[in-house]
């Protein structure tokens, strides 16, 4: 069985309004899946169904076992984990206790070597080691999206959920944080990513999904969607743009990429 | 009046203001972790005096049929879960955890009321009686509606109120009760004697407040209780569940109670009825940290012991009418220093 | 309609004939349902409704009765007196008491209520002058020109006419203008902040008139009983008034009837029959009503009237007619600065949202203002909006300053925004929900309202409303819950909200997220002709297709600072801008592991 991740027919609500009708999607193990698609699509709403912070009808299948009517922990310590978009870290505690929390589950089911996971997060992300002390308000954007990421690894995942990790860091963060997603993917881990960057997460993704008002429109290989003339139009901002950068002004406007601001209530 | 008035005044004020100050302590916590303002706080007062006061006359403690009961619904309520999630394996530990355990605490109460034991066993007795009820309660009445708001919430405190001193009247009945002191010596420091039970509360209290210090500061699970006060939706992604954390709350919220009733009940007669008074002193404090500083919570709280002592001095009649209209003044004060934002949404 | 006034009818007759036909005793619970449907009823108004929770309410019901009895036994005024008297304490205590709580978070409001409905007591019994415990007894009967109410039958028509009376009052208040605005405060308080309501008045507002509903409770009860003592007016009296709210529920004022109703009844019932069960005497009904509280607060959250509403017939709404708009502000003309947004600067603990940020915006053009997700956009929107306050720089709206302003003021001065998450009353109509928006062409107030005698103003607001949801394209869904609609359509009704307050700037936050392609174009269209009749519209959007062929000008925001700025087309071949949203390379279709470069 090689299927991490299985959902089938997912539909969320929010009173009277649907936010997803029937999606059903795959992630494979050892691959990273990207979910693209415009603001409001319903990618976020997607995720935390998934999680199980929201109600949800349909199936979703993890490890082969149907989870939905499992609580968040223990999806937590059935190695599924989310890096939410708004990071949704612990302010008024330190770095490393932010960290040692990630490992909550590991630690109550008196698994060995839950700590050592501390030494890991730390060699990935010196620049935590250096703060542990600090309070995480006190860290910079990028340091907290170091601090999400770490936080989550301190749980050992098996299937890494990311909520947009790009959203409002620097390019070179950027470039660090996918590096370090492709790089997990090589140690076993999978990841569902959401990504405003469209073509940043085809870019280090096997498969993707196009979400639109809460359905699935398009799936298929990273590349092919890539090479997709409507992804390339509608999220990747090519266009017209057959040579360089500049854009060429006698095609469409570009569309860049669009955003999930949705929050997850 | 003289300096020694005063001064029997402020010991007087300061052995009552140290319980209100485990008390608003305690709803601080509980606040922090569940955004439930617990107004049956008190009630784990007047059961452990009462407890202790019953068992002190050789009569079993009716709180025993609260837990019981109590058990007993959260066992349906836990088995119906388990069924539902068929997973039947989980009843033997469910009958085990909350229809033998509170039998058997029982069984231990009615044992010790029978028998003339020491007053720490007593103590004892009462603690197996009166914490579970804590947990028990958290899991009938708060955790079905964890996702309400504050205010919600609130209004189920108050219903679990009405539930908890109406039935304290039935099984402890209308009278009051004192009971027997720790210690009936008395200590001379210059022109003052101080009681024993006035040094032990004090003592005690200090000791309640370190250990939770220590808990919070030190260990993995009073870190998870913060982190959850701190980011409820960061907290359930990091894997805490919402209800250990709750449920940990609570035991800690009603073992100060009970610590705060056996301290208490032998300088003070308590009633059935007397906790919600406790309670609204502990919160009283508490609004003067507000709501959020344990070490303002607490020296609240022991403002508010000082300012009852010396009013039921000066004008015993209206001792209550002054400690809480105290409370307008002080929310006067919070609401200038306060930072809140004047237009908040209250979450749908 | 019509079975809506045959069944009001027939509860009329009944309610009249009721002391006629019933003997002594119920038409004494009947009286005490009576005082319990007022005070409740200025709860369902200030919990259900506004969100406001007060455990305090006797308090107020035995500062009015203490007033009235003190007043007519030890200085014989006349009871009409005491009315005045009655009123006017609890007015002032409820004043003092909402004025220091009011500003914060409303647990503390409820603490409060507690507290002082515990001092309140305690003083009422320790205190010789009012009796203590025993209280004051001989308080005179009402008389009405010569004849004395001093039965429990006459007392009732008494009480029974001003209950009446507050129903339909309550009712017509939760109709009005500002019953629309009460009806924001629970969980859109910012939104209603951005249409121009003062929400810390309005709620005072609410609760004063929450006391003095009881306050006029209080006044019947002293009267009608005769004799006034501490133990009515105890927490555990507070307490089941609160109970009675939430029984009824929120959605409609005769919940409080129905909850007022339950509980009396029942109290009165346990009252004969928990007895039975032991020897002794006490509050055992508090078991009871506690378990049923969980039980109800478990299980239907909202209470038992909306469940008892779809038993009953529903009335038709009719579109509002068409009035003639009032007189509005000719607008600036095309070109002359509107917004300008000077050296604006904002941070959140360590992070820098917006940095030394600058532009203008002209009447009668479209500023599209964007830039990667995190880049500080809604935070520039909450900044010109004043829902925040900047921590430096300055904001001009027509030349004056604004930026140290509330939203309200903001809004008074012709600025109206729409929120990315939207911000609707999702049970309130979508007609309503928009009248919002126009909340600062009218003025009338509660007085007004509760009268009716603010028709020919409401009926103008409606049809502003109507008329904005037309432009929107929803004037066909005008008496539908507003969190029914599709997100998009939701997006709409914002727009229309913010159209119902003729604004000249017009702040758009997303609008055309989560659209269908048609509804863009209609959206667009609709900006055009904004833009055409003088508007100057700062727009949020994402769509780039949407904002590149609709705005004038553009602002691009990266890392909180302003980017580039230029006419579309200048900005779409602006390198840095490429670079920030494409993560430069932008020309490398399908290439694996396009990695963003460039440092900021």
């Amino acid at each position: 069985m090689s299927r991490l991740l299985e959902v089938d027919d997912l539909r969320v609500r929010y009173g009277k309004v649907h936010a997803l009708h029937g999606v059903s999607l795959r992630v494979e193990r050892g691959t990273i899946v990207t979910v693209i698609g415009p603001n409001g699509a319903g990618k976020t709403t997607l995720l935390g169904a998934v999680m199980g912070l929201l109600a949800s009808s349909g199936t979703i299948r993890y490890d082969g076992a149907d989870i939905g009517a499992l609580p968040v922990e223990s999806r937590v310590a059935a190695g599924l984990c989310l890096v939410p978009e708004r990071r949704e870290l612990f302010g008024e505690l330190t770095v490393e206790d932010n960290l040692r929390l990630g490992a909550f589950q590991r630690v109550r089911r008196g698994e060995r070597g839950a700590a050592n996971e501390l030494g890991e997060v730390y060699a990935r992300f010196p620049r935590l080691k250096e703060r542990r002390a600090q309070l995480a308000a006190t860290l910079s954007g990028g340091e907290r999206q170091m601090l999400a990421l770490g936080r989550a690894l301190m749980a050992k995942p098996r299937l890494l959920m990311l909520d947009e990790p790009s959203l409002g860091l620097a390019p070179r963060i950027v470039r660090d944080i996918l590096r370090i997603i492709a790089e997990l993917r090589e140690t076993g881990v999978s990841i569902l990513l959401v990504e405003q960057n469209a073509r940043a997460a085809l870019g280090i993704a096997d498969r993707g999904y196009v979400l639109e008002t809460g359905e699935v429109v398009l799936s298929g290989s990273a590349a092919e969607l890539a090479g997709n003339p409507r992804v390339a139009e509608s999220y990747l901002g090519l266009a017209g743009d057959r040579d360089q950068g500049t854009g060429d002004r006698a095609q469409k406007n570009p569309k860049p990429e669009t955003r999930g601001q949705e929050r997850v209530k | 009046m003289s300096a020694d008035i005063v001064l029997w005044l402020v010991q007087d004020g300061i052995t009552t203001g140290a319980i209100y100050a485990l008390l608003a302590l305690a709803l601080l916590l509980v606040f922090a972790v569940t955004r439930i303002i617990f107004v049956p706080q008190g009630e784990f007062v007047s059961y452990a005096a009462l407890s202790l006061g019953m068992l002190q006359t050789g009569q079993t403690p009716g709180t025993v049929w609260v837990l019981i009961a109590g058990g007993a619904i959260v066992a349906v309520l836990e088995g119906a879960s388990a069924l539902a999630r068929r997973e039947p394996a989980r009843l033997a530990r469910i009958l085990a955890v909350y229809v033998a355990g509170p039998l058997a605490i029982a069984a231990l109460a009615r044992w010790g009321a029978a028998h003339a034991l020491g007053l720490w066993a007593q103590m004892a007795i009462v603690a197996a009686l009166v914490v579970p009820l804590g947990p028990l309660l958290y899991r009938i009445a708060y955790r079905p509606l964890a996702d309400a708001s504050v205010l919600v919430l609130f209004i189920v405190s108050m219903a679990a109120h009405y539930v908890l001193s109406g039935l304290g009247l039935v099984i402890f009945g209308g009278e009051g009760l004192r009971t027997n002191p720790i210690s009936e010596a008395r200590f001379d420091v210059g022109v003052l004697k101080i009681g024993a039970q006035s040094v032990w509360v004090a003592g005690a209290s200090l000791v309640c407040m370190i250990a939770l210090w220590l808990f919070f500061e030190h260990t993995l699970v009073g870190k998870a209780l913060r982190a959850t006060a701190i980011n409820r939706v960061g907290a359930r992604l990091a894997g805490i569940p919402a209800g250990l954390t709750g449920s940990i709350a609570f035991v800690l919220a009603a073992a100060i109670g009970a610590a705060s009733g056996v301290l208490i009940s032998p300088i003070a007669t308590i009633y059935y009825d007397s906790g919600l008074m406790i309670s609204l002193k502990g919160f009283v404090g508490a609004i003067l940290g507000g709501m959020a500083s344990y070490p303002l919570a607490a020296l609240g709280a022991l403002g508010v012991g000082l300012i009852e002592s010396f009013s039921s001095f000066w004008a015993s009649a209206l001792k209550e009418t002054i400690v809480f209209t105290l409370i307008i003044p002080v929310l006067l004060w919070r609401s200038l220093a306060s930072r809140h934002p004047a237009v908040e949404d209250e979450e749908e | 309609m019509r079975a809506q006034a045959v069944l009001a009818a027939a509860l009329l007759l009944a309610t009249a004939a009721a002391p006629l036909a019933l003997p002594e005793f119920y038409v004494t619970l009947l009286n005490y349902i009576g005082l319990a449907t007022l005070v409740t009823l200025g709860l369902v108004v200030m919990t259900g409704v506004a969100g406001i929770v007060s455990f305090g309410q006797q308090a107020f019901v035995g500062i009015a009765a203490y007033a009235t009895a003190g007043l007519t036994t030890l200085a014989g005024l006349s009871p009409w007196a005491g009315l005045v008297a009655s009123l006017a304490a609890t007015a002032a205590s409820a004043l003092l008491l909402g004025a220091v709580t009011l500003r914060l978070s409303g647990h503390y409001l409820a603490i409060a209520t507690i507290a002082w409905g515990v001092a309140i007591y305690y003083l009422f019994g320790n205190l010789p002058l009012l009796g203590q415990y025993s209280g004051i007894d001989n308080v005179p009967p009402v008389s009405l020109g010569g004849w004395a109410i001093d039965s429990g039958r006459e007392s009732y028509y008494l009480i029974w006419t001003f209950t009446a009376a507050a129903l339909v009052a309550e009712r017509n208040l939760l109709a009005s203008r500002l019953g629309r605005a009460i009806r924001a405060l629970r969980f859109r308080a910012v939104m209603a902040e951005s249409c121009g309501v003062d929400t810390a008045s309005l709620k005072l507002l609410v609760f004063v008139h929450a006391a003095l509903l009881a306050g006029l409770a209080g006044w019947l009860h002293a009267h009608f009983l005769r004799f006034v003592s501490p133990h009515a007016f105890g927490i555990n009296a507070g307490i089941d008034y609160l109970f009675m709210a939430v029984i009824g529920g929120a959605a409609e004022v005769w919940g409080a009837l129905v909850g007022a109703s339950i509980m009396t009844i029942l109290k009165e019932w346990l009252k004969d029959w928990l007895p039975a069960f032991s020897q002794r005497s006490g509050n055992y009904e508090t078991v009871v009503f506690g378990v049923l509280m969980l039980l109800l607060l478990h299980r239907a959250r909202d209470g038992l009237a909306p469940v008892l509403a779809r038993l009953l017939p529903e009335g038709a709404r009719q579109r509002p007619a068409q009035v003639a708009a009032p007189a509005r502000e000719a607008p600036p003309p095309a070109g002359t600065v509107l917004l300008e947004v000077h050296g604006l600067g904002k941070r959140f603990g360590g992070l820098v949202a917006v940095r030394d940020l600058s532009f203008a915006m002209n009447a009668g053009e479209i500023l599209g203002l964007i830039g990667p997700n995190g880049a500080g956009k809604t935070t520039v929107f909450n900044l010109v909006g004043g829902a925040l306050a900047a921590d430096e720089g300055e904001v001009r709206l027509k030349g004056s300053r604004i930026d140290r302003l509330p939203s309200r003021e903001i809004a008074r001065r012709g600025l109206r925004r729409t929120f990315q998450q939207v911000h609707l009353v999702s049970r309130m109509s979508v007609l309503d929900n928009v009248a919002i928006g126009a909340h600062l062409r009218g003025g009338r107030g509660a007085l007004a309202a509760m009268l009716r005698a603010e028709r020919d103003e409401e009926r103008t607001l409606l049809s502003e409303a109507a008329r904005a949801l037309d432009r929107v394209g929803l004037g066909e869904h005008l008496f539908e819950p507003a969190g029914s609609l599709p997100l998009g359509s939701q997006r709409a009704v914002e727009i229309a909200r913010a159209l119902a307050g003729d604004p000249q700037v017009l702040l758009l936050d997303e609008p055309a997220a989560g659209l269908r392609y048609g509804e863009k174009r209609a959206l667009a269209a609709l900006l055009d002709r904004l833009r055409a009749e003088g508007l100057g519209i700062l727009l949020v959007e994402h769509d780039m297709e949407f904002v590149m062929g609709l705005a004038d000008r553009l602002v691009v925001m990266d890392f909180g600072e302003k980017l580039a700025e230029g006419l579309p087309d200048e900005v779409r071949r602006d390198p840095a801008v490429i670079e920030a949203y494409l993560g430069g390379e932008a020309g490398d279709r399908g290439q694996k592991n396009l990695k963003p470069e460039t440092g900021s």
